[in-house]
């Protein structure tokens, strides 16, 4: 059933948020320490667990894949209510301290990336869109192309 | 009429959310497909849509939340919060290749010190150069530059006047709307396609709803490894900026 995919993928979150917040108070810091990576890492065990037994239905996975799919939207629903209007007018120190962040940020990515991986996603610049067509049908029809479909466009890419 | 529109936009918020959503992506695409010859990604097109409809809602408004704060559309709150964000970062993940991660995962962790110094060092860096002298408030700033979470908490921490704590959020909206605009743009140049590369960019940059958005806009399969890392980042930048960075202006300045 399509909700036991929404529930693994919602149960992993609390999960993770839970681990998050422990190890936020164990350091005494006013934040949850990762429970976002600690819920993508536990999913990612899960769900790799239950496809070796074979366990893992193609309405489970389109319970999950729905909400993959439903990403670019909710970001752009995010972006549409970011405090934009702030972030203009904080002045000069705020612009140019956020700026030379972002900058310095971008610049360093090659530096520690180090020798580049032949393993580059080959350069496509709808390669996402087409292959994320798949998921978006299956959510409908629970058509389990769409996993091996993902896997097969991914898997060359991510060899090494 | 008009009002009992309204009404009922506010009333089934979210849903009235997911339409406007669902339109705003056909229009991207179509100008993607149409204008841009697919050459700039209808994803990028939409999260530069969105953030542009942001300014006009808080121009208008003078709300805090974009274009959420207008009436009409209070639902778009709810589907891009942390809430519903954080569930589809996670369902990302479904699919991801764990020996990527294990494999970049050492530098991964290298990438978050990095980039939580590196900001927070660039932000303190700027303050000075305007002329802030106290290290409450060049550390409020510079931690506004890591994220814009990790500043009004450094700030809160040291007790940093709310005009310092104020700009620190400023600051950390800049960034983390300005790798929105600029990781598609730049992506190429710093050899943003693999999941090894984004992993260390989600680790420098970090701050999550720029790290989620740039890379939904560069190739969405990378979403998951740059998330990863990114998550662990405000975390850190939190541990880090009221103590030991804190310790470090104070010995400096």
């Amino acid at each position: 059933m399509v909700i036991y995919g929404v529930a693994l993928l919602a149960g992993c979150m609390m999960a993770g948020l839970v681990i998050g917040d422990l190890l936020g108070e164990m350091l005494n810091i006013d934040s949850n320490l990762g429970g976002v990576g600690i819920a993508m890492l536990l999913l990612i065990f899960i769900t790799g667990v239950l496809k070796d037994r074979g366990k893992m239905a193609d309405s489970t996975a389109s319970g999950i894949n729905f909400w993959n799919a439903m990403y670019i939207p909710i970001v752009v629903a995010m972006a549409a209510s970011q405090n934009v209007v702030a972030a203009f007018s904080g002045g000069m120190v705020a612009l140019v301290a956020g700026v030379l962040a972002v900058v310095l940020g971008l610049a360093l990515v090659p530096l520690l990336t180090g020798k580049r991986p032949e393993s580059a996603l080959e350069d496509d610049p709808l390669a996402g869109e087409t292959r994320y067509t798949p998921t978006r049908t299956s959510v409908t029809t629970g058509a389990p192309v769409l996993d091996r479909n993902r896997h097969a466009s991914s898997t060359p890419a991510h060899k090494h | 009429m008009i009002d009992s529109l309204v009404h009922l936009f506010d009333k089934y918020h979210l849903v009235a959310a997911f339409a406007v959503i669902g339109l705003a992506m056909y229009v991207a695409y179509w100008i993607s497909n149409n204008l841009t010859r697919g050459k700039l990604h209808g994803s990028a097109i939409a999260i530069i849509l969105g953030l542009v409809l942001a300014y006009v809602g808080g121009a208008t408004t003078g709300g805090s939340k974009g274009l959420s704060d207008v009436t009409l559309f209070s639902g778009l709150g709810l589907m891009g919060g942390g809430m519903l964000r954080d569930l589809a970062i996670i369902a990302t993940a479904y699919g991801v290749n764990l020996k990527e991660i294990r494999q970049t995962g050492f530098r991964g962790v290298v990438a978050l010190f990095v980039g939580v110094l590196i900001s927070f060092v660039a932000g303190g860096g700027v303050a000075i150069a305007f002329g802030y002298t106290d290290p409450v408030d060049i550390t409020t700033i510079g931690a506004g530059a890591v994220t814009y979470i990790v500043g009004p908490v450094t700030g809160a921490t040291l007790g940093a006047s709310s005009e310092v704590v104020a700009l620190s959020i400023a600051a950390g909206l800049v960034k983390s709307i300005l790798t929105m605009v600029a990781t598609p743009m730049t992506a190429r140049l710093i050899g943003l396609d693999n999941p090894r590369s984004a992993m260390i960019f989600g680790g420098l940059i970090g701050t999550t709803s720029g790290v989620a958005a740039g890379l939904a806009a560069t190739d969405a399969r990378l979403v998951p490894y740059g998330a990863m890392t990114a998550t662990f980042y405000t975390g850190l930048g939190i541990l880090l900026a009221p103590t030991v960075l804190f310790l470090a202006v104070r010995a400096v300045m």
